[in-house]
């Protein structure tokens, strides 16, 4: 077993840098908005179909479907929050929870209306492709995804720290009436940062693709576990949520392989609620408590 | 319990002819989907003294009811006890799940979305560990022997099945109304309106709170025994899966939260569209959803009290007392 | 029919029903119909196998009706009344309240055993027949229940030949597999068979190395494949649904674990041409003990074409829902009668042998058709051969599998 623990290692913090690019998004959104975002999973669902139906029908390949997906799915966030989550809710914190649930459920079952209930995957040359780095053989997609995961957190954290939009986005998130007093379009910048958080989880689809599957229930594979990244990470943090994930990756890729594949899950949920209870602002969170 | 509007007498007219109805109604559905619909919203009822009485809005309520229905199921399983004692075993078991998941979260100051995601995250564990281990039945659930008849709560005849529930749900809203306009009721109101203020009034808010966790996990623990004693089988997926924290909370919200009966009317008026939208569109699975979804978006837009916060603003008896439904 | 009426003007008042699907079936009364229920889960996360099985279940209602219908009820022809169990079994047993306000004389279902546990003890007061498509878990027919048939193989039933037909083909190539891995999902089939295997591989001299239950659904199959990899075992048996069981394939290649074969039990996606299709070069050669048809009837080529002309895939699904509509179209035929206790009395003496399955003459013992047979199935090139049993094979096996060039 011993042998397996550098190989498990590195193969959970491939994984892990998934989660963490899934978790980017929803964190985005959490920090801003203050919103538990249901739909994030629905909508990493509906990306990977994207992805899956340019590569059937078009041929084009998952990494170079980025900048389609990318735009097309910051759109579809803006609309989604400005068009319906933020008219629909009427501010009530319950409220958008419940509704981002029900518009997860309208999506993923007309994605099983209209695209059925098969798995899908794509035979793409360079799936059975791996990398050797320390003795082990990882999946190049899940490497090319780790190296996407470690680049796009600073392009993010870059974009909100440089530009007028993040500077605007920032201002809402610490203080929604002041930004309004100044002058900044609350809804449009929370329509925005919504965006950016769908763009996300579109990139995380496009990078998963090469390596799973697409059905209409995919979504739930990943939303619970990106949540527990969020928390982890701390809930609006853009590096507490890459590196949450990378540790929720290992946590659960050693965990599955000394307690058994059925327990491996076990360390990721052990873990949120750990974190919880003892530093409830996660691991770098600023705030605490509400 | 008190009604505040004529509105509100109507609403609670219509449920109890509704349910009276069901007994003559010539189709079996009505009867069937019925009796799912009260074990709902015995979930319900338990979800609505934490989220509802106490703004403590859980998202794992589902670690309750499965607690009840795995505690009840082992006992009578792997050690051959009584259904009845099963039952009082699943109801104790739900109420120490809710008085540790409680105690543990309050101690640590977890409320608003912090406390929705730790409740779900322990849901998910005992979701993972009910799947796991033998002592659990692992992935193959446990499955009760059929042993019809009142003596191990097997009750074959629908109508009784459905009258029996009746009768619990009832017994579990009065429960409520007793716990609402108790001075502990009071407190768990308080708290729910501004947690400093309570405190600061010497209210000891952590031990009210986990005592509502206990009590919630009580009534979530019967539900899920009743579950199981109706369907005898239960997998962790049936009982732990977000499936049912969601439909605990979704009555309540929709119906009224912190209400009597906000929960049963929720969740009555749930199923009714869930089966009405099935009947409208049977052969195309999954737009049936759909449209469910966008009613419910409706309703959560439109009726932000929920139907018995809405019924109250019709013919008030006293316009002072409406504002505190 | 009057009645029929009736009720369905009673349901409308109620506001459950629209006109449009009332009037049709009024229309229609010239030729006798008879309503046979398919309760399958279409929604939820066992969508896939139930849609498949759904889809199954008309391919054989529109056969046998264009095919004169049931001849011993005046040509009548059969109706489907599809119902959604939604992957919960309270919403399948309540499903069944809707097949009998729709009067069907049997049903089919319901894809995973704890769907159709629920599904069969509702039925089970109205006796009314459940003929189990698929349901391998025993708890099916030990409950003593007289409504319930289960025409295809449980679990215990596809271990054992599993393993039969493993002892023939290692003695056929001279006993070369000695040890043995073991991946299984942790649900019921996975568990139960994973117990079958610890007790009955030694007796064959095959030494189990190694045992990974996994959950359902699983993201990474790395370690999985590592530890295989580790056990250094000669073969694979895995057992895990499509999804998995690509995962796993993927991550067996990708982490180059060498094996003499994978020999899967009721595995999800071994004999699922999408597999094959999509995975080509890692499906070569992997063997699959399951439900298939009988590719050499005339009737399972005729249904092989139907399902490619719908735009479908052929899996084990489609046909033994396909089989199961032909077992109540049989007793149907034979019973005269769509009365729900005559269907009960009809299919309990049934011994119809003509389905598109590899059975012989159906016989069923406490609900259990103890005819019933899984069979070897091998992926060779784009297609699944049958090799096993003999009398039935497309292909010869090839096993151990030949060694890699590169």
């Amino acid at each position: 077993m011993s042998i397996l623990i550098v190989p498990a290692i590195l193969s959970g913090m491939m994984m892990g840098a998934v989660y963490a690019l899934v978790a980017l998004g929803l964190t985005l959104i959490y920090g801003v908005l203050h919103i538990i975002n249901f739909t994030h999973g629905s909508l990493l669902m509906l990306a990977l179909y994207v992805v899956y139906f340019l590569n059937l029908h078009l041929g084009l390949d998952p990494y170079l479907a980025i900048p389609i997906v990318l735009p097309l799915f910051f759109t579809l966030g803006y609309c989604l929050q400005r068009g319906l989550i933020a008219p629909m809710s009427g501010g009530s914190e319950q409220n958008v929870l419940l509704i981002t649930l029900a518009v997860s459920l309208m999506i993923d079952n007309l994605a099983l209306y209209f695209w059925t209930s098969n798995t899908r995957s794509a035979d793409i040359a360079y799936a059975y492709d791996t990398v050797e780095i320390l003795g082990a053989l990882l999946p190049l997609g899940r490497v090319i995804a780790f190296a996407a995961a470690l680049a796009v957190s600073p392009v993010i954290w870059a974009f909100m720290a440089f530009t007028r939009t993040g500077a605007a986005i920032r201002a809402v998130a610490i203080e929604k009436r002041g930004a309004e007093l100044v002058g900044i379009d609350v809804n449009h910048t929370y329509a925005i940062c919504f965006g950016i958080g769908t763009a996300c989880v579109a990139l995380a689809a496009c990078l998963l693709f090469p390596t799973f599957y697409v059905t209409p229930q995919v979504g739930y594979t990943f939303v619970l576990v990106a949540f527990t990244t969020v928390v982890l990470g701390g809930m609006g943090s853009l590096p507490g949520a890459l590196i949450a994930g990378l540790l929720l990756g290992i946590i659960e890729s050693l965990c599955g392989l000394f307690l058994g594949e059925s327990l491996g899950q076990i360390g990721i949920f052990l873990a949120f609620i750990l974190i919880l209870l003892f530093k409830p602002s996660g691991l770098f969170g600023k705030r605490a408590g509400s | 319990m008190k009604f505040q509007s004529w509105g509100q007498c109507a609403l609670a007219f219509f449920a109890i002819a509704y349910l009276a109805g069901v007994y003559f109604a010539s189709s079996p559905i009505w009867m069937g989907f019925s009796i799912n619909a009260l074990i709902v919203t015995l979930a319900a009822l338990s979800w609505n003294i934490t989220g509802g009485l106490g703004g403590l809005s859980s998202f794992g309520h589902a670690a309750l009811y499965g607690t009840g229905a795995y505690a009840s199921a082992i006992l009578q399983v792997k050690y051959g006890v009584n259904a009845w004692f099963g039952l009082g075993g699943g109801i104790a078991a739900g109420a120490a799940m809710g008085a540790f998941i409680g105690g543990l979260a309050f101690r640590y100051g977890l409320k608003g979305s912090y406390f929705a995601l730790v409740t779900l995250a322990f849901a998910e564990v005992l979701r993972i560990c009910a799947s796991s281990f033998e002592w659990t039945g692992g992935g193959s659930g446990l499955q009760l022997k059929l042993m019809p008849g009142l003596a191990q709560l097997q009750i074959i005849e629908r109508p009784w099945i459905y009258t029996g529930l009746l009768a619990v749900v009832g017994l579990v809203m009065f429960l409520t109304g007793l716990i609402k306009h108790s001075r502990f009721g009071a407190y768990l109101i308080a708290i729910r309106e501004n947690e400093d203020a309570a405190e600061a009034l010497g209210i000891n808010t952590y031990k009210i709170k986990v005592q509502a966790m206990a009590i919630s996990g009580a009534f979530g623990g019967l539900a899920g025994v009743l579950y199981l004693q109706l369907w005898l089988f239960i997998d962790s997926t049936v009982v732990y899966g977000s499936a049912v924290s969601v439909e605990a909370l979704i009555g309540p919200i929709i119906g009224g939260a912190g209400t009597v009966w906000g929960p049963l009317l929720g969740t009555l008026g749930l199923h009714l569209l869930g089966e009405g939208t099935k009947s409208l569109l049977p052969n195309s699975p999954g737009l049936n959803f759909v449209f469910y979804a966008i009613v419910l978006i409706c309703a959560l837009r439109f009726l932000p009290q929920g139907f018995v916060g809405f019924a109250a603003r019709f013919g008030a008896f006293n316009k002072k007392e409406r504002d505190d439904a | 029919m009057k009645n029929t009426f009736n009720r369905r003007a009673i349901l409308q008042g109620s506001g459950a029903l629209v006109a449009g699907v009332a009037a049709p079936s009024v229309l229609r009364a010239q030729t006798p119909i008879v309503k046979v229920g398919v309760l399958e889960p279409l929604t939820g996360n066992l969508a896939y196998n139930g849609t498949q099985c759904a889809a199954g279940a008309k391919f054989a209602a529109e056969a046998i009706n264009a095919a004169g219908g049931i001849k011993s009820m005046g040509g009548a022809k059969i109706e489907l009344v599809v119902v959604d169990a939604q992957s919960r079994p309270e919403v399948a047993a309540s499903a069944v309240d809707t097949l009998v306000e729709a009067n069907v004389c049997a049903f089919t279902g319901a894809t995973a055993s704890a769907l159709g546990l629920a599904s069969s003890q509702a039925a089970a007061k109205y006796n009314l027949a459940q003929v189990f498509s698929i349901g391998t878990a025993e708890t099916v027919v030990t409950r003593g229940l007289p409504n319930v048939f289960r025409f295809t193989p449980g679990v215990n039933k596809c271990t054992s030949i599993a393993l039969e037909n493993l002892k023939l083909l290692n003695q056929g190539a001279g006993n070369v597999v000695k040890t043995a891995a073991i991946v299984h999902e942790d649900g019921p089939f996975g568990s139960n068979m994973a117990k079958i295997l610890a007790e009955e591989l030694p007796k064959q001299g095959i030494q189990i190395v190694e045992t990974i239950p996994h959950p359902t659904p699983h993201r990474d199959f790395s370690n999985i494949a590592l530890r295989v990899k580790a056990s250094k075992a000669d073969i694979l048996i895995p057992s895990n649904y499509i999804n998995e069981y690509t995962l796993m394939a993927r991550a067996l290649n990708q982490q180059r674990v060498e094996l003499k074969a994978i020999y899967s039990i009721l595995g999800g996606a071994a004999s699922n041409i999408k597999f094959v299709r999509e995975n080509n070069e890692v499906a070569q050669y992997v063997m699959d003990c399951n439900h298939w048809y009988d590719p050499t009837k005339a009737e399972s080529k005729a249904l092989a074409a139907r399902v490619a002309a719908a735009g479908l895939d052929l899996t084990y699904d489609v046909m033994v829902s396909y089989a199961t509509i032909q077992v109540i179209a049989d007793a149907l035929e034979r019973g005269a009668s769509a009365d729900r206790q005559k269907m009960i009395e009809a299919l309990a003496a049934s011994t119809f042998d003509k389905s598109i399955m590899p059975y012989g003459p159906t016989k069923f013992v406490n609900g259990d058709n103890t005819s019933a047979q899984p069979v070897n199935t091998q992926i060779r090139g784009d297609k699944i051969e049958l090799v096993f049993p003999k009398q039935y094979a497309s292909a010869e096996a090839v096993f151990p599998v030949p060694v890699k060039k590169n």
